[in-house]
């Protein structure tokens, strides 16, 4: 069982890479963020998996400080780069 | 392999169903909406299906108890930052609207 589980974290791992071409081809900066969003999501999942193939809980750590930087890496992209007099 | 083997299997199947369906669906669609509808799908789907087979799997309540607080995070994540950044799109593209009418040709 352990290696359906490292198997699926490889997979993982290749839809995030297919994620970053996305982020390399923009166009626009929101593409990109998205794209970074989704490889974060993806590497959420693949600790969380590698977590459990090899039993170990401290990849759940990981996985918990992930889903927080996530969500302050796209708040202050929102918010660093409106410009002034912006309509919000 | 046991039942419990079997619907774990089926757990992650299907949650890699629905990242790969996320990440082909941020690289085939056209514009910026029906990404993030893609991209929502991996984050809450994906992750929430993944999460299960391995709480399944971990088999303790501790661990399971971790992992639904590591998917409840990122479920709360995902809602935050789609909305900010559907109405990021939305600024950009009003943005870019006026500054089709904008006599200086709309300095973006």
């Amino acid at each position: 069982m352990a290696d359906w589980f490292t198997l699926v974290a490889i997979f993982l791992l290749l839809t995030v890479a297919a994620a970053l071409v996305r982020c390399w081809r923009g166009p626009g900066p929101v593409e990109r963020i998205m794209a970074a969003q989704l490889a974060g999501t993806g590497v959420i999942g693949v600790a969380v998996v590698l977590g459990a193939a090899r039993g170990d809980a401290a990849f759940l750590d990981a996985a918990l400080i992930g889903t927080l930087l996530a969500a302050i890496a796209v708040t202050a992209f929102v918010r660093g780069t409106a410009k002034p007099g912006a309509k919000e | 392999m046991s039942w419990i083997d079997l619907a774990v299997l089926a757990l992650l199947g299907a949650g890699l169903a629905f990242y790969a369906a996320g990440s082909l669906g941020l690289l085939r669609f056209p514009d910026t909406a029906s990404r993030l509808h893609a991209l929502t799908k991996a984050d809450n789907l994906g992750l929430g299906l993944v999460a299960l087979a391995a709480a399944i799997y971990g088999g303790s309540l501790a661990v399971a108890a971790k992992i639904a607080l590591v998917w409840l995070f990122a479920v709360i994540a995902a809602g935050t930052t789609s909305q900010l950044l559907a109405r990021r799109a939305r600024l950009d593209e009003a943005r870019l609207d006026d500054a089709d009418s904008a006599p200086d040709g709309g300095l973006r």
